[in-house]
């Protein structure tokens, strides 16, 4: 180590369902360079100071979705966050907001597994066809429909924004409503009339109150705030024609 | 939850926005007022015209004046995320084209309806 090796305090939340009754708070002093993501911070901890520090990560190039975490209060991958942005100050890191903490900075994502298996983020073929038939031909239009919601890599971070899925933990939220519309728009899939009726509920769209931080800090741009505000559109369409044309939430 | 929305300038920001709609519903009862004084007949109308030009309404019609301003502004910049992908020409309209189109024609209906109260008065 040399001489002018800065050294950054990084204060990490703890918590160990075994022995902790709630969260604490405990500082570290990393020493690091320019290159070191919040990632490397974790890792480094753990190597050198306490070897029980949790936290997910795999990919470490922000494709796998996994280490996500609060950095100084805002939901980022620490892969991409570097610590030289935040030095000469203290970094906090805390598990993702609006998730049960199942130890240090690793939370517990089964309720936005459910919800994700939920909207069924799948094609429902509009009309099966068998192999002699061929494959579904698609438009570079019909595509470029549905191309920006297949780039959710479920980081979940737009839940760690949302108030609305702060305040109620049963709203479907920001990347399973994305990944729904994103099935909704695929002209393959038949199977819009099913999905409107879980958007439509009352865990669907309208808890959403167009906050829009869900969009921001969504490091794949899928911008799934106006995923689930256009379906706002879609659920009051489907009610007010439901005498014409009965579908979707209305049925 | 508790003071969730003072944790993030994004939080606060939307809370200022969403905060001053209460405002536009205090000019539209104002205007409802009036148009109640209008059905009473020419005093309770003339009444009415005069309590506008007290300086706690005029100091009130400036708040409005901020604060709607401020609403209208934060509204359209929402127009993205609200709005349903907008295709011109096979390509996607860009977000600050959305938003800056929807600015200027609020500015364009304000100084035109100026104009036509203006004339009206003149």
């Amino acid at each position: 180590m040399s001489d002018t090796q800065k050294i950054i305090e990084i204060e990490v939340l703890r918590y160990n369902p075994e022995s902790d009754q709630e969260p604490h708070s405990q500082v570290y002093k990393v020493p690091f360079t320019d290159d070191m993501s919040v990632l490397q911070g974790a890792q480094y901890i753990k190597d050198n100071f306490d070897g029980s520090l949790t936290y997910r990560w795999s990919c470490r190039m922000a494709i796998c979705g996994s280490c996500g975490m609060m950095i100084n209060g805002v939901p980022k991958l620490s892969c991409e966050t570097f610590l030289r942005d935040y030095y000469p100050n203290r970094i906090r890191i805390e598990a993702m907001a609006h998730f049960p903490i199942e130890k240090d900075l690793v939370v517990d994502l089964s309720g936005f597994m459910e919800k994700l298996e939920a909207i069924q983020p799948y094609i429902i073929p509009k009309e099966p066809r068998t192999l002699e038939q061929g494959e579904y031909i698609q438009t570079p239009s019909q595509f470029a429909e549905f191309i920006q919601y297949t780039s959710c890599i479920n980081c979940t971070l737009c839940y760690a924004a949302c108030p609305q899925v702060g305040l109620n933990p049963d709203f479907i939220g920001p990347a399973a409503i994305a990944l729904a519309h994103r099935y909704n728009m695929d002209s393959r899939d038949g199977g819009q009339a099913q999905r409107m009726e879980l958007l439509a509920s009352e865990d669907g769209v309208y808890n959403c109150s167009a906050v829009g931080y869900c969009s921001e800090v969504c490091p794949k741009h899928v911008d799934p705030g106006n995923a689930v505000n256009v379906n706002k559109i879609h659920a009051a369409k489907d009610y007010f024609l439901r005498f014409l044309s009965p579908k979707g939430g209305s049925k | 939850m508790d003071g969730w929305w003072k944790k993030n300038p994004h939080f606060v920001e939307y809370m200022i926005h969403e905060g001053t709609a209460v405002f536009v519903a205090a000019y539209a009862l104002t205007l409802l007022c009036g148009l109640v004084r209008l059905g009473q007949g020419e005093a309770a109308w003339n009444a009415w015209l005069e309590a506008l030009k007290s300086p706690f309404s005029l100091v009130a019609h400036v708040v409005f004046l901020a604060a709607i301003a401020y609403h209208a502004f934060t509204w359209f910049k929402l127009f993205p995320l609200t709005m349903p992908p907008m295709v011109v020409n096979g390509k996607k309209v860009a977000p600050e084209v959305m938003v800056n189109t929807g600015l200027a024609a609020a500015v364009a209906a304000a100084l035109a309806l100026l104009g036509f109260v203006w004339r009206i008065a003149a």
